[in-house]
């Protein structure tokens, strides 16, 4: 049957090229050397500023500052690297950074599972409209409720604390998760979860003995989005956070100010050094869990 | 749905199916309840809370001067408010600007690498690079770029001859939009084109075989097969790259802090209610915001149901 369909599509495939591309050579070079040139501008305009960073956080700071520029270290050096690391609020705003995002990713799972168990397993009423809040959720401003959280947070006395950010950062991982989780869980077949229930297991077994383990790589993609999403988040830290040692890594960033004596220059150097450090382990993990990345965009943009 | 009122003979079978179905609704509600609890306290009561405070003359060192309810007051100075103006002005040319070059390249970007070569899985790969990097991160790494003295960008254009000489991209007013919106159409647009290129991959190859059988060309099979399947995608792309362009913050903060003439609303907003400690003009500042976000929302809606009669 298929073989049959397979054979079919080979006898009628004259591809959708205009008719002397096809056939000449000179037009075959051309079309193919047009796509090579198309592929090579994109690989390029994707990872040129990254590498320009990378560059820059080799380059001695007495050649970063000297024109003409170079496009390549000649004398690579890892002094801006010890520059950034040596600073002490850029050390302070990885473990700062890591403590938050990992708390807001941990707490998100945790409750965002729960809830997607319920969405996703349970047939109720106002199920759906859970579901379309958790979406309103995920595109919420976040600038209209500053005020308020602002307020908010000075009475609790939370002000200048990574607590205001583990609590703030909920309002847009939170959401997101539960809708993320929920599309996961709905896509498991019922079976398994039925046996269970006839082997005698109750519902909180079937959610962490069957289903839990089951949405294990959803778990892990969701986490590392949601992580991504605080690691990366600005307006709520350049609000609620105001001593050094309380910044996280975007606050950290860009706060790097020249060595006494050359205050007026930037230190280029430490902080694209600095960007280096916090954006390979990010790059890292996503590329190491691309195609599920991947396939979570497509299952949103398919669905939506 | 279920709800109907149909007098069915009440069996055995069936008050036990709906006790079941009750504890179930229960055990559901009471799954959802942490989330529910979170959401109601860190988003809903904000709001409201905001919405009162737009309402009120509330400053943050509250000891100054007392609160009390203002009225429509913080709205009717809104209303005249010339920085407000601005900034809203100045993030719908950001919007316009982004969201088109972005679903443009996006979609040139996903149509090449939707066709089969050696190395579309590292193509992939690449495109999820500028995605990853913090939008901090990638300001300043642009910052860096866009350097007057040292900067790469007016290297190159100088080398090329493109530029006659060295231009200080940022501080000059005329170019601080576009090297915002470079950055921005950086970082995004790699995620627009994956966005697209899904639902490319979902288009049947069979409607081009037809298509080609029937002798349709390439520029005909884009705009009758491809740009028709690929509605849901776009619209999904267009709508969200929308929303998150409406409030952007961090690389204009990071470019230009508070410069006056280059502010965007949610800038304005914050500064006003950190920086002056303006709690009540800011809540209704904030207001605002939502509701020309809600604007956008509404016309896209209203466009799409437009065009599926």
């Amino acid at each position: 049957m298929s073989t049959a369909a397979e054979a079919g599509r080979a006898r009628t495939r004259p591809t959708s090229r205009a008719y002397w591309l096809r056939r000449s050579p000179v037009g075959r070079f051309i079309k193919r050397l047009a796509f090579w040139v198309l592929i090579a501008a994109i690989f390029i305009y994707a990872l040129f500023p990254f590498y320009w960073a990378v560059r820059s956080a080799f380059t001695p700071p007495s050649e970063l500052f000297n024109t003409p520029i170079q496009y390549f270290p000649t004398h690579p050096t890892l002094a801006n690297f010890r520059d950034a690391l040596n600073t002490d609020f850029f050390r302070r705003a990885l473990l700062n950074s890591t403590i938050v995002a990992g708390s807001v990713t941990l707490i998100s799972l945790l409750i965002g599972s729960l809830a997607a168990y319920a969405l996703g397993r349970f047939r109720f009423r106002g199920r759906s409209a859970v579901l379309y809040l958790m979406l309103s959720m995920t595109i919420f401003p976040q600038i209209a409720i500053l005020g308020a959280l602002y307020t908010m947070i000075s009475n609790f006395h939370l002000y200048n604390t990574l607590g205001a950010l583990i609590l703030t950062y909920l309002i847009f991982t939170l959401p997101f998760t539960v809708w993320v989780l929920t599309t996961f869980m709905r896509g498991l077949p019922g079976d398994l979860e039925e046996a269970a229930y006839v082997d005698g297991a109750t519902p909180i077994q079937v959610f962490y003995k069957v289903l839990l383990p089951l949405i294990a790589p959803g778990l892990v993609t969701t986490g590392l989005l949601a992580f991504i999403a605080a690691w990366n988040e600005y307006l709520y830290a350049v609000s609620f956070i105001q001593t050094p040692q309380n910044y996280t890594v975007p606050l950290a960033i860009t706060s790097f100010v020249g060595k006494s004596g050359q205050a007026f220059q930037v230190p280029w150097g430490s902080i694209m050094a600095a960007t280096v450090i916090v954006t390979l382990p990010l790059i890292a993990a996503t590329l190491v869990l691309q195609r599920r990345i991947l396939a979570g965009l497509t299952a949103g943009a398919v669905k939506g | 749905m279920s709800s109907v009122a149909t007098p069915a003979p009440v069996s055995g079978r069936r008050r036990r199916r709906t006790k079941l179905q009750r504890r179930q609704s229960r055990l559901a509600w009471l799954l959802l309840l942490p989330a529910l609890a979170v959401v109601a306290f860190v988003a809903i009561y904000p709001l409201g809370k905001t919405v009162y405070q737009s309402f009120t003359n509330q400053e943050f060192l509250a000891g100054i001067t007392p609160t009390k309810w203002v009225g429509l007051e913080n709205y009717r100075t809104l209303w005249h408010d010339t920085l407000f103006r601005n900034s809203v002005i100045e993030t719908v040319k950001f919007t316009l600007i982004t969201v088109s070059f972005e679903f443009v390249l996006g979609l040139v970007i996903a149509l090449v690498v939707n066709s089969s070569f050696k190395g579309r899985g590292l193509m992939r790969a690449v495109m999820l690079v500028p995605w990853a990097i913090p939008t901090v991160v990638a300001a300043k790494m642009w910052q860096w770029m866009l350097d007057d003295v040292f900067g790469v960008v007016n290297d190159i254009g100088v080398r090329t001859g493109i530029l006659s000489h060295p231009h200080a991209w940022i501080s000059d007013p005329a170019t601080a939009l576009a090297s915002v919106c470079a950055v921005d159409i950086w970082k995004t647009t790699p995620f627009v084109a994956l966005l697209l290129l899904a639902g490319l991959q979902v288009i049947p190859r069979d409607l081009y075989e037809a298509a080609d059988v029937d002798g349709a060309g390439p520029v005909q099979q884009f705009f009758r097969i491809t740009l028709p399947l690929l509605r849901p995608a776009i619209l999904v792309v267009l709508i969200f790259r929308t929303l998150d362009a409406l409030r952007v913050f961090d690389v204009f903060y990071v470019f230009f802090g508070q410069r006056p003439d280059t502010q965007t609303m949610a800038i304005y907003n914050q500064s006003t209610i950190v920086g002056d400690g303006h709690v009540g003009y800011g809540a209704a500042i904030s207001v605002a915001i939502f509701l020309i976000i809600s604007l956008f929302v509404v016309i896209y809606v209203t466009f799409v149901r437009v065009t599926d009669e």
